[in-house]
């Protein structure tokens, strides 16, 4: 019965690492960014500008990079969110099954395209195509960022709305057709209300998803940290500032314990979405 | 009961679904209609020179075989085990609540955050330095979340009655689930996991900040080596390259090779799972 037991423990200590590992990512962020909070002070944060690198003076704003963010994701979830609720109504309703084989297979293919790929896709004939469409100098624009982004939501959310969808009770859509209610009705009416919980848990997932994605919008957003809200204006987002700066700063500097600020941020928006998504969900009862 | 109006809005939600797969489509052969010229034996033979302009990605292809093996090697025994537990041994315990709480929280991590970890803790604080050992290490973390929740489903995918014969014949739990629940579940452990690996052989976020060389034109050693890496090379040779504009065909051939591997992995595992799941009905 030893061996018995010292399985039993293996495995419990296997299962303990993750929450272990969500205890030491929290931990190591917070420890390598805290030296900025007596030099120069969480207040830095709150400025308009990100110069990190300066003869005259740095400064550490990340309230640029934040609305960077913000406009490629709000932008980018104006996309996904209506492609990919009418996606899944399509495959989870409409498709016949033949088509259904093909579909879930090809969507899941989108997902497994490498990010630098995308980027890159983007680079050649988005970005191009967005300059030449919009009369624009440049082509790497908060916009091109979008679309890329669209491309790399729709995979999770087209296949999270799908589960939601199929989940509602068929009893629901009997009864919706016995009262003579048409297909289209008994979709709009009766199985979208029905799956609505799980569709809006899976538009978060997804934007955690788009807020978290780096070398997509490293490549194609055009990386100036301006504070606008103009789609076709280039902007920096805080994963890109990550990614294009810590290869250049010093450890342990203020630059690089401002970066870690950044991943604080990005942590905290990811892991408050990702809540929500999984409290609806179980509210609900459309966990598995 | 279908009216004239309803069948044009079926055909429009089915013109939204079809654009998707065309741009899909339009992507997948934009890559390969320019990236299948300039792909020859000696691009994928060869190591590059004058700084990636010419000659082949040979140290890339390599760097990201060996940070796949790597990740495989961490994080597949230690996710079977925890979705193991979760699935055989687990009860409703604040204990289960909080490791599944754990698990989610890890799937929604940017990976960014986890290169920013990986640096924090693998490269600087346990002073690998950049190098395979830390890429490795923080890659497993990344995918550690999809290989312990694909590995569940598989094993609450095997029948009740299989492991209640086994213990009424006198099995340990141990023995039970080692002859009578990971036999029949291996398949599709393996499967969810490569599908969760091959996404990790494309992340470029991570192993920028904890393994990636710019430019390294000879074989790791060690584990404690830094490597190129094809994600990290085509994104160097598309945007850092001072003449990124002669290293085009270069660019889409490298573009190419990740697209082959990471696809061919993934379809690889989607084959499997079909394979196998006409094998085993129950």
């Amino acid at each position: 019965m030893w061996k018995d037991k010292a399985m039993r423990l293996l495995m419990v200590s296997a299962a303990s690492t993750s929450v272990f590992l969500v205890v030491l990512i929290f931990f190591f962020l917070a420890k390598e960014s805290a030296p900025f909070v007596l030099k120069p002070g969480l207040s830095a944060l709150f400025d308009t500008q990100w110069i990190p690198v300066s003869f005259v003076r740095e400064r550490y704003g990340i309230l640029p990079l934040v609305t960077g963010s913000a406009l490629v994701t709000g932008l980018s979830m104006l996309f996904t969110i209506p492609l990919s609720v009418l996606g899944a109504i399509y495959i989870a309703e409409i498709a016949s099954p033949v088509e259904r084989e093909f579909l879930k297979p090809f969507i899941e293919l989108l997902a497994s395209i490498p990010s630098v790929v995308l980027g890159f896709f983007g680079l050649m004939v988005l970005a191009p195509l967005i300059k030449s469409l919009f009369g624009l100098g440049t082509g790497l624009t908060a916009l091109t960022g979008a679309f890329l982004l669209t491309l790399m939501a729709i995979p999770t959310v087209i296949t999270l709305s799908e589960d939601a969808i199929m989940s509602v009770p068929r009893a629901y859509k009997d009864a919706s057709q016995a009262l003579g209610a048409s297909d289209l009705q008994t979709i709009f009416q009766v199985i979208i209300p029905a799956a609505l919980p799980g569709i809006i848990a899976a538009i978060m997932l997804g934007t955690g998803r788009v807020i978290g994605e780096t070398m997509a919008v490293l490549m194609v957003t055009g990386n100036s940290a301006l504070m606008t809200w103009s789609p076709l204006a280039p902007v920096r987002t805080m994963t890109a500032t990550i990614a294009a700066e810590m290869g250049e700063v010093s450890f342990g500097s203020i630059h690089y314990q401002s970066l870690f600020w950044i991943g604080l941020v990005l942590l905290a928006v990811t892991f408050v979405l990702n809540i929500i998504a999984q409290r609806v969900l179980v509210r609900y009862g459309m966990m598995k | 009961m279908n009216t004239r109006k309803e069948q044009i809005i079926y055909w429009l939600i089915r013109m939204v679904m079809y654009s998707i797969v065309l741009v899909i489509g339009y992507i997948l052969f934009d890559i390969v209609w320019n990236g299948v010229p300039a792909l020859s034996w000696e691009f994928i033979s060869e190591y590059p020179r004058k700084g990636g302009a010419e000659g082949g990605i040979l140290p890339a292809i390599v760097g990201t075989l060996a940070l796949l093996v790597g990740t495989i090697a961490v994080s597949l025994p230690l996710g079977i085990c925890s979705a193991i537990y979760l699935s055989e041994y687990a009860e409703q315990t604040r204990f289960t609540t909080m490791i599944r709480l754990a698990i989610i929280t890890l799937a929604g991590v940017p990976s960014i955050v986890y290169g920013l970890f990986g640096l924090g803790l693998f490269v600087l604080l346990l002073n690998f330095g950049t190098s395979i050992l830390a890429g490795c290490l923080t890659l497993a973390c990344m995918v550690l979340p999809t290989i312990i929740v694909s590995s569940e489903e598989a094993l609450r995918a095997v029948p009740r009655g299989y492991r209640d014969a086994s213990l009424a014949l006198g099995a340990t739990k141990w023995e039970t689930i080692r002859t009578n629940v990971l036999p029949y579940s291996l398949s599709g452990i393996i499967t969810g996991s490569i599908l969760g690996i091959g996404r990790a052989a494309g992340e470029t976020a991570p192993i920028l900040l904890t393994v990636a060389a710019f430019y390294l034109p000879r074989l790791p050693n060690s584990i404690f080596d830094q490597v190129m890496a094809l994600p990290y090379h085509l994104y160097i040779l598309a945007t850092q390259h001072p003449e990124a504009d002669k290293v085009l065909p270069l660019q889409y051939a490298t573009a190419l090779v990740l697209l082959l591997l990471v696809l061919g992995l993934s379809l690889g595992a989607i084959f499997i799972r079909i394979h196998f799941r006409k094998k085993y009905r129950w």
